[in-house]
C-alpha cells in the first residue's frame, strides 16, 4: 500500500514485547491496548479487539509474544475483511461516485488521484465541481482536471451543487463516459442544513440515473481522532456511504479510527492516500494496514 | 460510546452519593471512567496518564475521603485540573512591531487559509491595517482562495506569479508591508507534514527571513492522538507562540488542545468556528475545559445572546418570568429572538447538559416545527395568549384550523407551556430543575 514505516518508539516497544522469545502476560496486553489507543483505534474498540484477541490467543496458541501478535493481527484483519472485499468496481456506465466528508480531509485531491488512476486504466471520465461554497474550490478542481486531462463540469461559485452534479451526469450520459466523480463542499457532520443539502445532491443524482451514485465515498483524514466515528455515522445517514478513503497516511498518524468507522458502518475501506503526488492513492490492503498499525 | 466526560463524572458522583467515605476501589472505578472519557475526547494517552495520576493525588490528598459530597469534589478536581493545564490567562498576540508578522503553519487541511482571513478581520476591527500574504504556492488554487477571501473582507492580498518560491513571496510581502505602512502582515503557508524535512526546512527559512513576532500553529479540533507529535515537531523547528484550534463548531471535544498544551506548554490563542470570516474567537481556558467535560459553554452562550438580543425586551421577559407572569406572547417573542441569534443547534450545544439536545433542536427548526409553534401562537387572540386557560375545545379547534396544524399539536403546546411555567416558578423559587427540560419537552423529546 506504500505505507512507509516510521519509527515511533511505541511500535518498536510493541515489537520487543511481542517478540518470539517473550511469553505474553497481562502486562503485554496492557501495552497492546496502549499501542492501539495511540493509533487512534479508540478506547472502546481497542478493548473489544484486545478482549477478542486474548480469547483467540488462549484458544489457539502456544503462549509466546509472537503468538499474541498473530492473534491480534488476525483479529484486526478479520474486522477489516468482514465488512466487504474492498475491491473497487465502477459498474455499468455511467457510474457516479460521490465524495463526501468534513472540511480539509482531502476530497478534491483524492478525486484528482482517483481520476488519474481511472484514466490510466483507459476509463473516460468527467469531474463535477459541486463544491460551489469554498472560495476557489472550483478553480482547484479545474487545475487538477487540466493536469490529469479530464473535463470538469462547473458553474459559477455559489451555484446549486445539485445542479452541477445533474449537469455532469447528463454530460456523461450524452457523451457515453464511464464515470462521473462528484466533488462536494466539506461540511461538519453536525450541521443539519448542510447535511440535508448533501442528501439532496444524492437525490438529484438518483432521480436522473436510478441506481446511482454507485459509490458514495467518505474521505476520512488519518489524523482524525474519535470524531471520525461520528463523521462516518452522520454522512452515512444522509448520503448512504458505501466505502471509505483514508487520506494522509504518509505522516505518522495511523488512522486507527477508520477501523471503528468501517466496522460501525459495515462498509470497506477502499483506498489509502499516501502522499501528495498524483499517483499516491493505493487500493486499501488490509494486511498492509494491520502491519502498519502494529509495526513501527 | 460518546458519553461525555461530564456524563461519566455525573455517573461517578451518583454512585458515590450518600457514601460517608470513598474506598480505594471507588476511586479506582471513578478514575477509570475519567480515563476512558478523556481518551474518547482524543486527549493523548500519555497526557491522560499524567492527568489521571494528578487527579488521584489531589483526590487522595484532599479531605475528599471525609468530605460531605465526594462525587462533586471529584468533578471539581477534574475541572480545576483541566483549567490548570489549559492555562489561566488568554494569550494576547504580540503585535508591537510595525509591521508585525503573524505566520500561520500546520498540516494540510487544518484551516490555515480560512484562519488567515479571519485574523485579518479581527485586525481590521481593532482599527489596524492587515496585509494577507499568499505563500501557499503548492496547493492548486490556494492563492485564488486567499485572494477571494481578501475581496470578501476588503483586505489587501499580496501574491506573486505562479512559480515564485514561497520564501520569495514572503520576503516581497514584507517589503510591501513596510512600504505601505501595514500594521500586521498575516502570512499563509502551505500545509505540510511534520515529518517532511524539506518542507519543514522551507518554513524555517521563511521564518528566518520575515522574523514573525507570532507563529501560530493551526490545528484541527478533530485531531486524534497525533496532535502531540505534530505540535512537538513544528515547535522544535519554529518559534511557535500559540495555537489556533479550528472547526470548533463541530462536535469534536477538542482533546487536542489539552494534549498539545500539556505536552508543549503552548497556549491556545484562538478558536475557529464556522466558515464565515468572523468566526474566530479568543480562547478562554475555563470554557474549553467545560466543553471537554461536556458541560457546555454557558459563557459563550450568554455572550452570543447578548450580542444579538434586544436587551430591554429580554429584561422585560426575565422580569415577567420571575413574577410568574410569563405568557405565550412572551414565549413567541423569545422564539423570534432565538432565531436572530444564530443556528439554534450551535447555541443549545453551549448550554450545560444540553449537548445532546442540540441536534434535536436544530432538527426542530429545520423541519419547521419551530414555525408551527409560532403559527399556533399567532392564531390565538391576544387575550388567549395572556390567559391560555381560556382555550377550551372549540377555541383549540379554531386555533388549529387557523394555524394549519392539528388540535393535538395545540394541546401539546399548551400542556408543555404549563410545564414551562411550573419550571419557572421553581426557578424563581430557587429550586433548580433539570436543565433543558422545558424546551426539550416543547420540541417533542
Amino acid at each position: 500500500m506504500g505505507l512507509r514505516a516510521r519509527p515511533s518508539g511505541l511500535g518498536a516497544r510493541l515489537r520487543s514485547i511481542l517478540g518470539a522469545g517473550t511469553p505474553a502476560t497481562d502486562a503485554t496486553w496492557d501495552e497492546v491496548e496502549e499501542a492501539l489507543i495511540a493509533a487512534d483505534v479508540g478506547a472502546t474498540t481497542t478493548l473489544e479487539i484486545v478482549d477478542a484477541a486474548r480469547e483467540r490467543f488462549r484458544r489457539e496458541s502456544g503462549g509466546s509474544g509472537e503468538d499474541a501478535r498473530r492473534a491480534l493481527a488476525a483479529e484486526i484483519r478479520d474486522r477489516l475483511v468482514r465488512v466487504g472485499s474492498g475491491r473497487f468496481e465502477l459498474g455499468p456506465a455511467p457510474s457516479v461516485i460521490l465524495f463526501v466528508g468534513v472540511n480539509g480531509t482531502g476530497k478534491t485531491t483524492t478525486i484528482a488521484k482517483l481520476a488519474a488512476r481511472l484514466k490510466g486504466e483507459g476509463r473516460t471520465l468527467v469531474l463535477a465541481a459541486a463544491d460551489t461554497f469554498r472560495a476557489a474550490a472550483v478553480e482547484q478542481l479545474r487545475i487538477w482536471g487540466e493536469q490529469v486531462g479530464v473535463p470538469v463540469v462547473a458553474q459559477r461559485a455559489g451555484a446549486d451543487p445539485g445542479a452541477v452534479a445533474f449537469d455532469a451526469v447528463a454530460a456523461a450520459e450524452s457523451r457515453g463516459l464511464d464515470a462521473v466523480l462528484v466533488d462536494t463542499a466539506g461540511r461538519l457532520q453536525n450541521k443539519q442544513q448542510l447535511m440535508a443539502e448533501l442528501a439532496k445532491i444524492r437525490r438529484v443524482i438518483e432521480r436522473r440515473l436510478p441506481g446511482q451514485p454507485r459509490h458514495v465515498l467518505l474521505v476520512l483524514d488519518a489524523t482524525t481522532g474519535q470524531n471520525g466515528i461520528l463523521q462516518a455515522e452522520a454522512f452515512s445517514r444522509e448520503a448512504g456511504v458505501t466505502g471509505i478513503v483514508l487520506t494522509k497516511l504518509d505522516g505518522t498518524a495511523k488512522g486507527g479510527v477508520a477501523l471503528a468507522a468501517a466496522d460501525r458502518l459495515g462498509v470497506p475501506i477502499l483506498f489509502a492516500g499516501v502522499g501528495e503526488e498524483i499517483d499516491a492513492l493505493a487500493p486499501f490492503d488490509p494486511e498492509a494496514f494491520v502491519e502498519w498499525l502494529l509495526s513501527e | 460510546m460518546f458519553e461525555s466526560l461530564s456524563a461519566r463524572l455525573q455517573g461517578v458522583a451518583e454512585r458515590l452519593r450518600g457514601k460517608a467515605r470513598i474506598t480505594e476501589a471507588d476511586l479506582d472505578a471513578s478514575l477509570r471512567e475519567i480515563r476512558l472519557a478523556l481518551l474518547e475526547a482524543d486527549v493523548n494517552f500519555k497526557v491522560v496518564k499524567g492527568f489521571v495520576a494528578r487527579v488521584r493525588e489531589r483526590a487522595v490528598g484532599a479531605d475528599l475521603l471525609s468530605g460531605l459530597n465526594p462525587g462533586q469534589q471529584i468533578v471539581k478536581i477534574v475541572h480545576d485540573e483541566l483549567v490548570a493545564v489549559l492555562g489561566g490567562e488568554r494569550h494576547r498576540l504580540n503585535l508591537a512591531t510595525k509591521p508585525a508578522v503573524v505566520m500561520l503553519v500546520g498540516l494540510q487541511g487544518s484551516g490555515k487559509t480560512t484562519t488567515a482571513a479571519k485574523l485579518a478581520v479581527r485586525v481590521r476591527r481593532e482599527g489596524r491595517k492587515p496585509l494577507l500574504v499568499a505563500a501557499d504556492v503548492y496547493r492548486p488554487a490556494a492563492v485564488d482562495q486567499l485572494v477571494q477571501l481578501g475581496d470578501q473582507i476588503g483586505a489587501e492580498v499580496h501574491t506573486r506569479p505562479v512559480g515564485t518560491p514561497a520564501l520569495e513571496v514572503a520576503r516581497s510581502g514584507l517589503e510591501v508591508a513596510r512600504q505601505r505602512g501595514i500594521d500586521v502582515m498575516i502570512l499563509d503557508t502551505a500545509g505540510r507534514l511534520h515529518v517532511d524535512d524539506a518542507m519543514m526546512d522551507e518554513l524555517v527559512r521563511i521564518s528566518g527571513a520575515v522574523m514573525p513576532s507570532e507563529t501560530l500553529l493551526v490545528v484541527d479540533a478533530m485531531t486524534g492522538q497525533e496532535s502531540v507529535r505534530v505540535a512537538e515537531a513544528f515547535h522544535a523547528k519554529l518559534p511557535v507562540t500559540g495555537l489556533v484550534l479550528t472547526k470548533m463548531d463541530g462536535d469534536a471535544r477538542g482533546g487536542a488542545a489539552l494534549s498539545i498544551r500539556s505536552a508543549t506548554g503552548l497556549p491556545v490563542a484562538f478558536l475557529g468556528t464556522g466558515e464565515r470570516t468572523d468566526g474566530l474567537e479568543p480562547f478562554h481556558p475555563d470554557r474549553l475545559a467545560q466543553r471537554i467535560l461536556g458541560m457546555g459553554d454557558i459563557l459563550s452562550f450568554v455572550e452570543r445572546v447578548q450580542e444579538n438580543i434586544d436587551t430591554a425586551e429580554a429584561e422585560r421577559t426575565a422580569q415577567r418570568m420571575m413574577e410568574n407572569r410569563f405568557t405565550l406572547e412572551d414565549f413567541r417573542s423569545q422564539l423570534r429572538q432565538i432565531k436572530n441569534v444564530g443556528p439554534i443547534g450551535e447555541l443549545i450545544g453551549m448550554i450545560p447538559g444540553a449537548g445532546q439536545m442540540a441536534g434535536a433542536a436544530q432538527e426542530a427548526v429545520d423541519s419547521g416545527q419551530m414555525k408551527r409553534i409560532e403559527a399556533i401562537i399567532d392564531s390565538m387572540t391576544p387575550e388567549e395568549r395572556r390567559r391560555p386557560d381560556l382555550i377550551k375545545a372549540s377555541r383549540r379547534r379554531r386555533i388549529a384550523l387557523g394555524s394549519g396544524t392539528s388540535t393535538a399539536e395545540v394541546n401539546r403546546l399548551l400542556k408543555q407551556f404549563v410545564e414551562m411555567q411550573k419550571m419557572m416558578k421553581m426557578l424563581s423559587g430557587g429550586k433548580v430543575p433539570r436543565l433543558g427540560g422545558g424546551l426539550g419537552a416543547l420540541l417533542g423529546r
